[in-house]
């Protein structure tokens, strides 16, 4: 099927998100569509897949206009999207999960389903197990499952949204392997949305550059990934250079650590963090190396081991005690777990500081966090609330009340959601703070990132612990290994 | 106590949950998509007042179960629009109809006070009723009771096993999802919040012309709080509901005896039992301690008794939806 | 919608708040029709319940004391995101802790009045806490522990009059004996109102106001109400400030309490609150959680409640008409009280709910576009850490 889009254009407020689009993409091939964040990538495929309508614009399938009431309705003109994080029922059954929507009749055709889904999944070399819940399955199974449902409802055309986030090294091959299958043998287009410019070479035939809500370049694949990122950013950014490190004194020291929870146990850590160390923890979501971070943090108790911080035991301490000695941990979530929306940020500075009086000085805050405010380059007001910054304010917002001086400082995706530069700034901040003996623990989904990154790191497969690798002499492949299980 | 007498009180136990259960599967539905009706306590009060007047005017029992019906109807749909349309909490529009229900039944009904009215009349199933110990007890009842029994079948199947129950249910979960598949998640929501809303009305009239026939101020004050209890304790799910309902009853119908057994103890322990029932059922299937107590016990009982002890709500519960 | 429409219907906007009143006028108003009875005289006789004479006017007054001190401690649980709905049963609790000093001690007024507003205080603390605990260690909704504890505050209130503190003469569930005299406030000529309760009230309600605007306590509850999780990440420890937001509202609830039986009583009572602790949570929706609005609306309902009971004598009407005309206001406002939610002079507004799919680059406030088009400044890191 072919897509075309004719000056696509989608306002919120006075924000342009999407500013006057066109572009046509042809049947059997796999298209990127790139861009830094806050480019309009998003809110392009929202449209094209329903889930808004543009401002205005228009919408050609086979050169017939089509008008989206819903997601729904784009499905059965041929038009579906995979999430990141896939649109299906956690506690469902996988069965009832593929059912939900399939018909308008009251009956549940059980029989039929299963072998539909059975036959989709062995044609493109899917693996689901019918019987389970979906909350048991991993991500890269529920995104096969996901997918095997928008092909069934009828999808000709199909947006892939980051699918290469959080599942492991095979389940990516089945998936490239699945979507080449589906263009050169079924004729249906792919838009592969990606920050990965590694993936858009490697799949795809032809590249959408979005800059700023508008498309500013077409571009054959493969090409240097110089051209791609000099279109995307105007110029090209500069990366930045590990610093050298040196080996200090142990600052977290894990020992024989167990922990238990309904899903998972994580058995037997054993892990040192030294001062000035920037330590990685990588694997698929839910593979146990979260659950660590929080033992660190004290916001899950181990079952078994002992946790030491700077040479005292900290076993057992809650999270606001290790707070008060030194620790801080940033989540993922900035607005659902860091940020309190609808508070300004000299609220956020009141609360964060360690040194708190029972009466507020509105004023001395005030100017504290206006200089924080210009320090940190947050683009906002003291009086501005968290939740009207976007995405990289906040997360700057979040490092800029981090207190000072820190023992341990754990951080989740530090970057997730960000665009290069964002990125590499807040790692300048991250080293400024090794400098200052911090030692830092970190997860990440991106695998570049933690070798660019980290000084040593751990991976984690279904709870277990691979031996700690030397940052400096693994490859990616290497890590895709371990996280897919192997030794 | 002989057979007969036990047979007795089981089928006075029946009998009395059978308007809890009603409400139970009334509410488990609507939570199901996605909204909380707090206003149970209310719109049961109200039902019952004009359900009972209804049927008395027109001396007929079954319009009384209609008004009761259309009443329980209404509220919901104001708890509909004031959470979906409006997107105000619905904690706050379900507390307040409480309230008001309570008041208007007080005022609306201020003449018809302990007065004489219709009642469900008694029907034994054929055959079934002879069965014995089972017949007696679950069969030779009214009407209400077989509705009960129906509806804990009937909302247990279609949440589970069609299309609209699991778009019912996906509504709950996660709406974001279900308007994906084409689910019309809001209209969803009001259907669903104006049935449940219906069944909780035939609940309360239910009792002023069954269960505990008549009216008069503040009648069945605190069942539809007790109702949302069990929902709560039911996990969610009609079999379990209607269980924690029966329980209830039980637990009553014990006290009424351990009453008559020991007259010397005062009439305060006895009144406290449900109450005290409630705190300690919500703790029993939400605090950590069962599930410290259930990490205790050996591993292959676990999980069993994770499912018996412990429920999770709808995710969607109480969140607005917004489409696009 | 053009300028001009805007600007016509300016005047609806600005009339709107009277509409969901009018609104409550009217449905109550054909209820009292329905009774063949005439909302003009009935009015009236409310009127009059109120403001016919010093003695009505003083009884108002003595109604509002309470349910002012029952408001403002609302006011910090819903800060804290708790629908504090026990407040009936802190209430009780609070009388029976007054009612134990003025049964048990004895001695000069400025002891035991002290003592009493003390254990009133505690006992509706401790009761709220209770409730809090509830939440945080068991995990139990503060609405259902809440409600649990009402009745069982009640049931225990029954206990007490029909057991223990059984008059001499007789057992009956009406109330204890009258109080010694030493052990009442001292009130206003021959009324049920004491000035001391007042002044106290007015010192909860400023106490509420600057705890929730100038302390750190205060700004951690409102983080807490707002997202609990991040404000435990950042430092908030939701279990001791939940218990310490409840106790402090249930404190407020039981000094409640304590005046109900100090001077509008003399004696402890089957039915000692009366609804005030549910009247209050009224109170404080109508108010919009804003203190500074509370001591005036909870005047309002103090006069519709009193005048109410003023009309059921003159009537025989039934009393809760008070409770209807307050509820269907604060069931109209919360539903039609924004114009905006409805879609008169603007579009409906989309700040109340999160929007489930919104674009993940762009803020949700209002930052103007010059701002979010800037390219991001060239990072100096040495700068900032100097």
């Amino acid at each position: 099927m072919q897509v075309e889009l004719r000056d696509i254009r989608k306002y919120f407020g006075r924000v342009k998100a999407n500013d006057g689009i066109s572009l046509v993409l042809k049947p059997g091939k796999i298209y990127a569509l790139v861009g830094e964040n806050g480019a309009g990538k998003s809110t392009l495929m929202k449209i094209l897949s329903g889930y808004q309508p543009p401002t205005s614009g228009e919408i050609l399938l086979d050169g017939q206009p089509v008008r989206f009431h819903s997601p729904a309705d784009a499905l059965a003109k041929g038009v579906g999207m995979l999430y990141q994080d896939p649109l299906d029922m956690p506690p469902f059954r996988v069965i009832d999960n593929y059912l939900l929507g399939r018909s308008n009749s009251v009956r549940l055709n059980y029989k039929e389903a299963r072998n539909e889904l059975e036959g989709l999944s062995k044609r493109y070399g899917f693996e689901i197990d019918v019987h389970a819940t979906i909350d048991s399955l991993s991500m890269g199974e529920r995104q096969q499952l996901e997918l095997v449902r928008l092909l069934a409802g009828g999808a000709q055309v199909l947006i892939l949204d980051e699918p290469t986030t959080g599942i492991s090294a095979e389940q990516k091959e089945i998936l490239f392997e699945s979507m080449r299958k589906m263009t050169r043998e079924e004729g249906k287009t792919v838009i592969l949305v990606s920050h990965k410019l590694e993936e858009v070479q490697e799949l795809c035939v032809y590249a959408y550059v979005l800059r700023r809500g508008q498309l500013v370049g077409e571009q054959e694949l493969p090409c240097l990934n110089e051209q791609l990122v000099e279109m995307m950013f105007g110029q090209v950014p500069k990366r930045s250079q590990r610093p050298p490190f040196a080996v200090r004194e142990p600052v977290l020291e894990l020992q024989d650590v167990n922990i238990e929870t309904y899903q998972i146990t994580v058995p037997d850590i054993n892990l040192s963090v030294r001062a000035g160390e920037i330590f990685g923890l990588a694997g698929l979501e839910g593979s146990g190396q979260r659950l660590v971070m929080q033992a660190c943090s004290g916001l899950v108790a181990p079952a078994k081991g002992r946790v030491r911080l700077g040479g005292q035991d900290v076993t057992g301490w809650s999270y606001h005690r290790l707070q008060k000695f030194g620790m801080a941990y940033v989540p993922a979530g900035r607005l659902e777990e860091g940020l309190v929306a609808g508070l300004t940020l000299t609220e956020h500075l009141v609360l964060a500081r360690p040194d708190k009086k029972f009466f507020v000085d509105w004023k001395e805050n005030r100017q504290e966090m206006a200089e924080r405010i210009t320090t940190y380059q947050i683009v906002g007001r003291p009086e501005s609330t968290a939740d009207q910054l976007s995405g990289g304010n906040q997360q700057r917002l979040l490092f800029s009340l981090l207190n000072t001086p820190l023992k341990l400082l754990l951080l989740e995706h530090p970057t997730r959601g960000l665009d290069v530069r964002s990125s590499d700034y807040i790692w300048q901040l991250l080293y400024k703070r090794r400098d200052h003996g911090t030692a830092i623990l970190f997860i990440s989904a991106d695998l570049d990132e933690i070798i660019e990154h980290c000084d040593r790191i751990a991976v984690f497969s279904g709870g277990v612990m691979s031996r700690i690798l030397d940052a400096r002499e693994t490859t990616a492949e290497e890590l895709g290994h371990f996280i897919g299980g192997q030794v | 106590m002989n057979n007969a007498q036990l047979i007795a009180v089981l089928a006075s136990i029946v009998l009395q949950a059978s308007p809890l259960i009603i409400a139970v599967c009334g509410e488990i539905l609507t939570e199901r998509s996605g909204v909380v009706n707090l206003s149970l306590d209310g719109t049961m009060l109200m039902a019952a007042m004009t359900g009972f007047v209804v049927g008395m005017l027109t001396n007929n029992v079954w319009a009384g179960f209609a008004v009761g019906a259309l009443v329980g109807a209404i509220f919901a749909s104001i708890v509909a629009f004031g959470s979906i349309r409006l997107n105000q909490s619905q904690v706050a529009i379900g507390f307040v109809l409480t309230l008001l229900g309570d008041d208007l039944s007080a005022f609306l009904g201020q003449n018809y006070t302990r007065m004489k009215g219709v009642t469900v009349p008694h029907y034994g199933i054929p055959i079934l009723k002879d069965i014995p110990v089972i017949g007696p007890i679950f069969f030779n009842q009214d009407i209400v009771v077989y509705f009960a029994m129906f509806l804990i079948v009937g909302t247990w199947w279609w949440l589970n096993k069609t299309q609209p129950g699991l778009k019912l249910r996906g509504s709950g979960e996660r709406p974001t999802a279900a308007f994906a598949r084409g689910v019309d998640v809001n209209r969803l929501r009001y259907v669903y919040t104006i049935l449940g809303g219906a069944l909780v009305g035939i609940a309360g009239a239910a009792y002023s012309l069954d269960v505990k026939i008549g009216w008069s101020d503040g009648h069945i004050r605190g069942m539809g709080w007790i109702a949302l209890a069990i929902v709560i304790f039911g996990g969610w799910s009609p079999i379990r509901g209607a269980f924690g309902a029966l329980l209830f009853g039980a637990t009553k119908a014990l006290a009424t005896i351990l009453q008559r057994a020991f007259p010397e103890v005062s009439v305060v322990a006895f009144n406290s039992i449900p109450w005290l029932l409630m705190i300690l059922v919500l703790l029993a299937v939400g605090s950590d301690y069962t599930e410290r107590g259930i990490k205790a016990m050996p591993k292959s009982w676990q999980q069993p008794l994770r499912r018996v002890l412990r429920v999770s709500p709808p995710m969607a519960l109480g969140t607005p939806f917004k489409e696009g | 919608m053009t300028e001009a429409q805007t600007s016509d219907r300016s005047w609806l906007i600005r009339l709107w708040p009277l509409v969901p009143i009018v609104a409550a006028l009217i449905v109550t108003s054909a209820l009292l029709m329905l009774f063949d009875a005439s909302p003009a005289v009935a009015y009236r006789a409310m009127w009059d319940g109120a403001f016919g004479g010093q003695d009505k006017f003083l009884s108002v007054l003595a109604f509002w004391v309470p349910l002012l001190l029952a408001s403002a401690g609302l006011v910090v649980t819903f800060t804290a995101g708790l629908w504090n709905i026990g407040i009936e049963g802190q209430i009780i609790l609070g009388a029976i802790g007054a009612s134990w000093v003025a049964l048990n001690v004895t001695g000069p007024a400025w002891v035991l009045i002290p003592l009493e507003i003390g254990a009133a205080m505690l006992g509706g603390a401790l009761w709220a806490a209770l409730s809090a605990v509830l939440k945080t260690r068991g995990k139990v909704n503060e609405i259902f522990s809440g409600l649990a504890l009402n009745n069982l505050a009640i049931i225990l209130t029954n206990y007490l009059i029909s057991g223990p503190w059984q008059p001499p003469e007789g057992g009956s569930f009406r109330g204890t004996t009258p109080f010694q005299s030493a052990a009442l406030l001292p009130r206003l000529f021959e009324s049920r109102f004491s000035p001391l309760s007042l002044i106290l009230a007015f010192a909860a309600v400023i106490a509420v106001y600057y705890v929730l605007r100038g302390t750190t306590w205060g700004l951690k509850l409102k983080a807490l109400g707002k997202n609990p999780y991040s404000a435990y990440l950042l430092g908030v420890s939701s279990e001791r400030e939940t218990i310490l937001a409840m106790m402090f509202c249930g404190a407020l609830a039981g000094l409640g309490g304590a005046v109900r039986v100090l001077s509008w009583f003399d004696s402890l009572r089957q039915s000692i609150s009366g609804g005030i602790g549910f009247l209050a949570l009224l109170v404080v929706m109508l108010a919009a959680y804003r203190i500074l609005w509370v001591p005036i609306i909870a005047l309002f309902f103090s006069i519709v409640l009193n005048g109410s009971i003023t009309l059921q004598l003159k009537t025989q009407l039934h009393s809760a008409l008070g409770g209807i005309l307050t509820g269907l206001m604060v069931l109209f406002v919360l539903l039609f009280g924004s114009a905006k939610q409805l879609g008169i002079g603007g579009k409906p507004g989309t700040a109340a709910g999160v929007p489930d799919v919104m674009p993940d680059e762009l803020p949700a406030g209002e930052i103007p576009p010059e701002l979010m088009a800037s390219s991001y400044p060239e990072v100096d890191v040495e700068a900032i850490h100097e």
